[in-house]
């Protein structure tokens, strides 16, 4: 009873607070902990849904996978979806440059996108392909796996060579063709000017 | 059923009828009232023989309600693979999409989950990592708002070379719905786990097969960012999120992760594959823009379009909606004449920022050839570009984002086709 009347009692205060004052006067009156709402999670908790990948290698779990073994994987695991060299599909094209790796997406609608010609980051393809591949059976494959297959994958697009073995120290290193075409948004609707179209 | 005799039959028939038949009780009743042992949801003897409505007694209450059996709006699933389907835009009055309609783009399919298993984690660059349970996230105080969401590849028929005059409007720009969305302020959480003043993004993580993950700004958060687990008055439909989704108004879809389950607080973005490989914007200078967020400024003229005929010159009214990412419509145009000249459309109170407008304008059709176009106009003074303006701009190959200005030709005959 005491816990659900301070619960309301802080409730309220906010209430009036979000009605009257500014943001700042918000945060001002607002602590961590405040709503004394949520559980801490175990350490174990946090680590097993925390699998994301950074491209500095943040996140990389240990283990390692060859081009060799990445290749029986994806014969096996991937082809059916990818073709046998991944440029047949019927789904998303993984295979890929294009003549002196230009950037040709704007001006051409023909030209499709593949890791090897659009990927700015090597570290995305173990993050993607960890968290759900093959699309059948989402986050079955074990980390030795997935560093085989992104070795592999790196290498059918030409962007490894055929002994490179994969880790959480050397797919960082990795520099992807695209890396340096992303930009940041320039659109800032009207702007005041209106006319500007971007 | 004000005499209390009747009361217990009352009773009854209500209980078969949650069976999904009248049953017993409806058979009992039939000598009194042969009209109430009708299912609910069908019409009814008297609507469908054309009989008078006024001399038969209707069905009884019913635990759900349903359309009228004449009435069947539906989405358009997408052939292609993966998960798609359209609002019928053209079938729709107001500016709230019903719930059942409301458009769906998912990756993986859509995930049941158990509401009591549901928790949302939120962890990183926090002074105390939280779980919250969905209960957790109802004892929040929570808001309503009434907000758009719209897929940023919504419009690309109208865009590329595949355009046809036979598209409605729910094929061209059914990536679109809107509803009243109630939650959590994203805020309120993220002062309940102490966010670090260094965190300036977060990783929004769902609960589906395709485990969806985007990098969000946390000043999103810090703005009008909601954890939203009702929509339209009800919770969640597990197509949009349930039981808990990301709600960033005006900006695209996919970053609105549904089913959201986890949220890492973090000093740069993560780069995942939806936000570099899907999800960016080509550009004619061989730069492609990434996080591009805000859906800017457009409309749709929803009637007449495709495949109404008109049938006599006359006065029509002209509807359509309008919306921005970046805040209210303040103002949409019509050009009756393919663009030669423009007039204000009158705008359908509520005119909410970040949310659909309706729009209308009465037109006198001289019974000739005729195309119309609406041209929204935000409160940043952005106004709605022509779809050849964005080409000029961006690049025929760009992807996304494609907010030009639609327009419907209309023949001597009244028959409408899409024309850009």
């Amino acid at each position: 009873m005491v816990t659900i009347r301070g619960h309301v009692t802080i409730a309220v205060a906010f209430l009036a607070l979000s009605c009257s004052g500014s943001r700042e006067d918000v945060a001002a009156h607002s602590r961590i902990g405040a709503f004394g709402l949520g559980r801490e999670p175990s350490a174990e908790e946090i680590e097993r849904w925390d699998i994301d990948v950074m491209p500095d290698g943040t996140g990389l779990p240990p283990g390692s996978g060859t081009v060799e073994q990445g290749a029986e994987l994806y014969a096996a695991k991937c082809a059916s979806c990818h073709g046998a060299t991944g440029t047949e599909g019927p789904y998303d094209l993984l295979v890929g440059r294009v003549a002196d790796d230009e950037f040709p997406f704007g001006r051409d609608p023909s030209v499709r996108s593949t890791i090897g010609n659009y990927w700015p980051y090597a570290t995305t393809l173990y993050d993607y392909v960890y968290r759900t591949m093959p699309f059948g059976t989402p986050g079955t494959l074990a980390p030795d796996e997935v560093y085989g297959l992104v070795a592999v994958l790196l290498f059918m697009n030409g962007i490894v060579p055929e002994d490179m073995v994969m880790n959480a120290q050397t797919l960082p290193m990795v520099m992807m063709p695209a890396r340096d075409r992303f930009v940041e948004d320039d659109r800032r609707g009207g702007g005041g000017g209106g006319a500007e179209i971007r | 059923m004000s005499d209390p005799k009747h009361s217990s039959a009352t009773a009854i028939s209500r209980r078969a009828l949650l069976a999904g038949a009248a049953g017993v009780a409806g058979a009992a009743m039939a000598k009194h009232t042969p009209a109430m042992a009708v299912e609910p949801g069908a019409e009814g003897a008297a609507g469908q023989t054309g009989s008078d409505p006024t001399k038969v007694p209707g069905r009884p209450a019913s635990p759900i309600g349903r359309r009228a059996t004449s009435e069947r709006p539906t989405r358009l699933v997408s052939n292609s693979p993966g998960g798609v389907s359209r609002t019928p835009l053209q079938d729709l009055d107001g500016i709230i999409t019903p719930s059942d309609l409301h458009y769906e783009r998912h990756h993986a399919g859509v995930p049941q989950i158990v509401p009591e298993q549901y928790s949302l984690l939120i962890h990183g660059m926090v002074e105390k990592p939280l779980s919250f349970s969905l209960e957790d996230l109802k004892r929040f105080p929570s808001e309503s708002r009434i907000y758009f969401l719209e897929c940023s590849g919504n419009g690309g028929a109208a865009f590329y070379g595949r355009r046809r005059a036979n598209l409605t409007p729910q094929q061209i720009d059914g990536l679109l719905s809107t509803s009243e969305w109630t939650g959590v302020p994203l805020s309120l959480l993220f002062r309940e786990v102490g966010v670090s003043e260094d965190a300036t993004w977060f990783l929004a993580e769902g609960m589906d097969a395709a485990v969806m993950t985007r990098s969000i700004p946390t000043k999103k958060a810090w703005d009008d960012a909601l954890i939203a687990y009702g929509q339209n008055g009800e919770a969640l439909r597990p197509e949009q999120g349930y039981p808990a989704r990301l709600l960033l108004p005006g900006w695209e879809g996919n970053a609105n992760v549904k089913w959201i389950r986890r949220i890492e607080l973090s000093d740069r973005p993560f780069m995942t594959r939806w936000e570099t490989s899907k999800y960016t914007d080509p550009l004619a200078d061989g730069t492609a823009r990434i996080f591009s967020f805000e859906m800017d400024a457009k409309s749709l003229i929803t009637y007449p379009a495709y495949p109404t005929v008109l049938e006599r010159g006359g006065w029509h009214e002209i509807a359509g909606v309008a919306w921005s990412g970046r805040g209210k419509i303040v103002r949409v145009d019509v050009s009756t004449d393919g663009g030669g000249q423009w007039e204000p459309a009158q705008l359908q109170e509520p005119v909410l920022p970040k949310c659909t407008t309706r729009f209308r304008f009465l037109w006198n059709w001289d019974g000739g050839p005729a195309t119309l176009m609406s041209r929204a106009v935000d409160e940043t003074g952005y106004i709605q570009p022509s779809t050849q303006q964005l080409r000029d701009a961006r690049g025929v190959g760009t992807r996304y984002h494609y907010n030009g200005i639609r327009a419907w030709s209309v023949n001597a005959e009244g028959a409408v086709a899409f024309a850009d």
